[in-house]
């Protein structure tokens, strides 16, 4: 099978004030039809920057995507005229926004709002979009969608509004759909609905979705493949299982060590990864995560650590697993 | 050839100068100024604004006349090396009087605003941080203040006093406060609702004093951008005051008092009316040029 | 919605009562009253004058009749010209005035959305940088230099205009402009500075992520709501087009009713000015209510303002 999506050492970086901040330095990877693809990393990490990078919504100034290819069904998005990426964005790519409340523009109807892509996209009346558009907010479990198509985004809840971004997202049949921090503005509750409605979505609609998230938790249960960036870069590659059960790199280590887990002792403290993420105005040569790794050694600050290939579909940017390197245990 | 064994020897991280690879965070006034350094327009109006200052409160010691002194043998001489600026309809040295208008102007736009800012930082503070019924009670006040002409109540305020320097400063002084007020009171209740209260108290006053240092500078920023640009806001309106014929009275001479008799003699001797108004407009322009860098800079959004 | 058109319409009324009650209390506190600058009157002319003016009646009376009659429409007569009352000032300044500011805030917002507009698209660019510096000379320079200014440029120098005078089509252009350059400047910025806020906004991040064309992006998307700001502006930018109405009217001799307020101010005649100033309050806070309406309509955030 084809990738749908074929990201080809992606570069992006802002040209502030105070210097280049690079932000996306080199990131491949492939994403097949009708897979869910979670990247996860903390913030400031990329994976925000690569999702717009995607869409080419990085406006400069100051941002530029320097070099590489992102290739949709074998074309290069970069290589295209904005007119000709206007088709694509929406149409077969769309992006879910991470905060609802400021996603939707308060001065238009929510029917209104989500007719838009229809019309443009899909070339149809407004009749037609409009029931269209009621067809897709009842698929998103939001109740009267009559009214609603009628309302103001005030007057939704942020649960709601959220559904509605979603339905937005998906009424296009997009090959992609890219949703960025989806559960990170919503209330506790809201989320676990949320991730509901994907799970059930992503059954239902033919598309691959990308999920970006600081949070491991949330990839769980939706995501095959799990993409780790950190400064910039991808350091950790593989399925759902290969990195919950078998993670290589440190840093992973670290990240699910920080998810509160059930079954742990009450009295133990939540465990966080000491150290601040590298200044990307000046990124190190070295790894990147070298200063905050207790299992760092000398050539972890000199060179840059090529790919590892521990399994099948799992890789993994980390000196460790040279085989010069002494073997560590993983400290639980 | 480095021997491989050394290169992966495992490192403690704990003894590496972390200050090397992370970049200090700079302190949000020091990044203000910063920024505001960048923007030359801002600077150039601080830098015009200090000189001007400097020449108001020295530039009259230095003239060798009087800013009323009248030599009628000499009335509306052309400019010259002994008159720089040329002399008015009474003989009197523009320059010095222009001097001595700059020592009247600024300091009703430095007063003025400053009274603007009391009351209205004691007004909105005090409507802020008691909150609840005072609060709404004095900002219904405050609404209906606002939708009143404010020129008019001045200019009314003005003919009841009699013109004179006193007075404007208390018709100018009342004439701003509300719009301040309100700023300082959303200041002052978004300060109460910031978290760090509750943090000062469970966390002990150190803790507190920290977060002062961030929570205050993001609340000062706009009350010090409006009362900048309060300043060339109160010397517009006493040039307009004076104008109109109710600024401070004769032989004191504010700019806007030059300027108005200047217009009078303006086809056949536009120096007199001149040099006021490129002093009011240059002035006027440094604020509003400090003014936008100082918000602009003080933004804390635009913080990288 | 119906709630704040309510509590608009009560504001205004205690705003107007505020006004009027403040100004009469002013008015009564010149000390000396009106004809103290006349030479001296003989007694007996004196006394009538008095009795004619209800000088003597007690003050909650004279403060009484006086509302009685603004709530007729009645703004007094004059002391200096026995032959007018304010009404006839007004009746006869007003509609120039009118006219004038009119054109300028047309002028003001023809030049000024726009303006601001290209500024914020532009950011940073050539014309962003064009725009800002006029726009702060706008502010800044006083209406009366800027008036000199033309007057000196295109009247005496170049003659294309007259400087003075009213009548012919040509004689407002130059006052209007005068009259228009810090509304506009002022406009610039705020539209300018509005859509930037919200083209910084996520919903227009969403709006180009659905593949619109930047024009439908800006129109329909980030005009919608960066005029809303805007709009509140209207009040006070007539409020500025008939202050500065004052001193353009008296520098290009237009006989509206700014420069007779003027005048009035210099012959300290109190009934005139007291009557002029509540004409004007009372319109101005009457403009104000009715901008304030239309801005409850176009923002649906308080005309569908759900109360739950």
């Amino acid at each position: 099978m084809e990738p749908v999506l074929r990201i080809k050492d992606l570069k992006t970086e802002f040209f502030t004030y105070a210097g280049v901040v690079k932000a996306v330095r080199g990131v491949d990877f492939n994403i097949y039809p009708g897979e869910a693809v979670g990247i996860v990393g903390e913030s400031g990490c990329g994976k925000t920057v690569t999702g717009l990078s995607i869409m080419r919504l990085i406006t400069y100034p100051p941002g530029k995507i320097v070099s590489g290819e992102i290739n949709l069904d074998e074309v290069n998005l970069l290589k295209l005229s904005e007119p000709e990426m206007r088709k694509i964005r929406g149409g077969k790519i769309s992006m879910i926004f991470q905060d609802p409340m400021t996603s939707l523009n308060p001065a238009l109807t929510i029917g209104y709002q989500l007719s838009e892509s229809l019309i443009l996209h899909k070339t149809i009346s407004k009749e037609e979009a409009k029931k269209r558009v009621i067809e897709l907010l009842n698929l998103v479990r939001i109740k009267s969608p009559e009214t609603v198509f009628n309302q103001y985004p005030h007057q939704l809840s942020g649960g709601m509004r959220q559904r509605a971004m979603i339905a937005l997202a998906i009424s296009c049949e997009p090959k992609v759909i890219i949703a960025d921090e989806p559960t990170t503005s919503v209330d506790v509750t809201i989320q676990a609905q949320i991730l509901n409605l994907l799970q059930d979505l992503k059954s239902r609609v033919n598309s691959s979705i990308i999920l970006i998230t600081h949070n491991l938790a949330v990839v769980a249960g939706l995501c095959s493949k799990i993409i780790v960036m950190y400064a910039g870069l991808i350091i950790e590659e593989g399925t759902d299982t290969q990195i919950f059960d078998n993670p290589k790199h440190p840093y992973t280590w670290g990240l699910l060590r920080a998810v509160p887990r059930i079954d742990e002792q009450e009295k133990e403290r939540l465990t966080t990864i000491k150290g601040l993420p590298p200044d990307l105005l000046s990124p190190p040569k070295g790894c990147p995560f070298a200063l905050r790794c207790s299992y760092a050694m000398e050539i972890c600050f000199k060179e840059k650590p090529p790919y590892f290939n521990p399994e099948e579909g799992h890789r993994v940017m980390c000196w460790l697993l040279d085989k010069r390197a002494q073997k560590v245990k993983r400290s639980k | 050839m480095i021997d491989e064994k050394e290169l992966f020897k495992p490192v403690n991280i704990e003894e590496l100068e972390a200050k090397e690879y992370i970049r200090p965070s700079i302190g949000y006034w020091a990044d203000a100024w910063r920024r505001l350094k960048k923007n030359k327009l801002a600077v150039t109006g601080l830098v015009i604004i200090i000189l001007l200052i400097a020449l108001a409160i020295f530039g009259p010691m230095f003239s060798p006349y009087e800013y009323d002194g009248t030599d009628l043998n000499n009335v509306y001489a052309p400019m010259s090396r002994s008159h720089w600026f040329g002399t008015d309809e009474l003989g009197r040295d523009v320059f010095t009087r222009v001097l001595y208008g700059a020592r009247i102007s600024l300091a009703v736009g430095f007063v003025a605003s400053f009274i603007n800012l009391i009351i209205g930082v004691l007004y909105g503070g005090i409507s802020g941080f008691i909150g609840g019924r005072v609060d709404n009670i004095m900002m219904r006040f405050v609404d209906i203040l606002y939708s009143i002409p404010i020129l008019l109540i001045v200019i009314i305020l003005m003919v009841v006093l009699k013109p004179g320097l006193k007075n404007i400063f208390i018709a100018l002084g009342i004439s701003y406060w509300v719009g301040m007020a309100r700023i300082v009171r959303g200041q002052t209740l978004s300060l109460k609702e910031q978290d760090f209260t509750l943090a000062a108290k469970t966390l002990g006053a150190t803790r507190g004093r920290i977060l002062v240092r961030h929570i205050i500078p993001n609340a000062i920023g706009p009350i010090v951008v409006t009362a900048t640009l309060l300043i060339p806001n109160a010397i517009f309106f006493e040039s307009f005051l004076s104008f109109i014929g109710l600024g401070v009275s004769a032989p004191m001479a504010s700019w806007g008092v030059l300027a108005s008799d200047g217009i009078r003699a303006f086809q056949s001797h536009p120096n007199l009316l001149f040099f006021p108004a490129l002093f009011i407009s240059i002035t006027m322009l440094s604020f509003n040029f400090l003014g936008d860098g100082l918000r602009d800079a003080l933004d804390p959004r635009l913080r990288k | 919605m119906k709630k704040f058109v309510i509590q608009r319409v009560i504001a205004m009324l205690i705003t107007l009562f505020i006004v009027a009650t403040v100004t009469f209390f002013l008015a009564k506190a010149i000390p000396g009253g009106p004809f103290t600058k006349e030479k001296a009157l003989p007694e007996a002319v004196l006394k009538n004058i008095e009795a004619k003016y209800h000088f003597n009646d007690p003050l909650w009376k004279q403060y009484t009749d006086y509302m009685v009659n603004l709530m007729k429409g009645d703004l007094g007569p004059s002391f200096r010209y026995d032959a007018l009352t304010v009404n006839d000032i007004v009746r006869k300044g007003f509609p120039v005035s009118a006219l004038l500011g009119f054109v300028a805030i047309l002028i003001s917002l023809g030049l000024g959305l726009p303006a601001g507009i290209i500024s914020a698209y532009k950011q940073n660019f050539w014309q962003d940088n064009f725009v800002m510096f006029f726009s702060i000379l706008g502010i800044s320079i006083p209406n009366f230099i800027l008036a000199t200014l033309f007057m000196y440029i295109f009247g005496l120098k170049l003659h294309i205009f007259n400087t003075a005078g009213w009548g012919r089509w040509q004689d407002i252009i130059l006052p209007a402009v005068t009259l228009a350059a810090y509304p506009t400047a002022y406009i610039a910025r705020l539209m300018r500075s509005s859509m930037l806020d919200v083209l910084n906004q996520d919903y227009i991040k969403t709006a180009r992520s659905k593949g619109l064309s930047e024009y439908k992006v800006m129109t329909i998307h980030a005009l919608k709501n960066a005029l809303i700001p805007v709009v509140t502006y209207l009040g006070p930018l007539i409020a500025a087009v008939f202050t500065g109405s004052f001193i353009v009217e008296r520098l290009f001799f237009i006989p509206g009713l700014g420069r007779y307020y003027v005048t009035s101010i210099y012959d300290r005649d109190y009934t005139v000015i007291l009557g002029t100033t509540i004409f004007y309050a009372v319109f101005l806070i009457l403009a104000n209510f009715a901008v304030d309406i239309i801005y409850a309509f176009i923002d649906p955030r308080i005309t569908y303002s759900t109360e739950k």
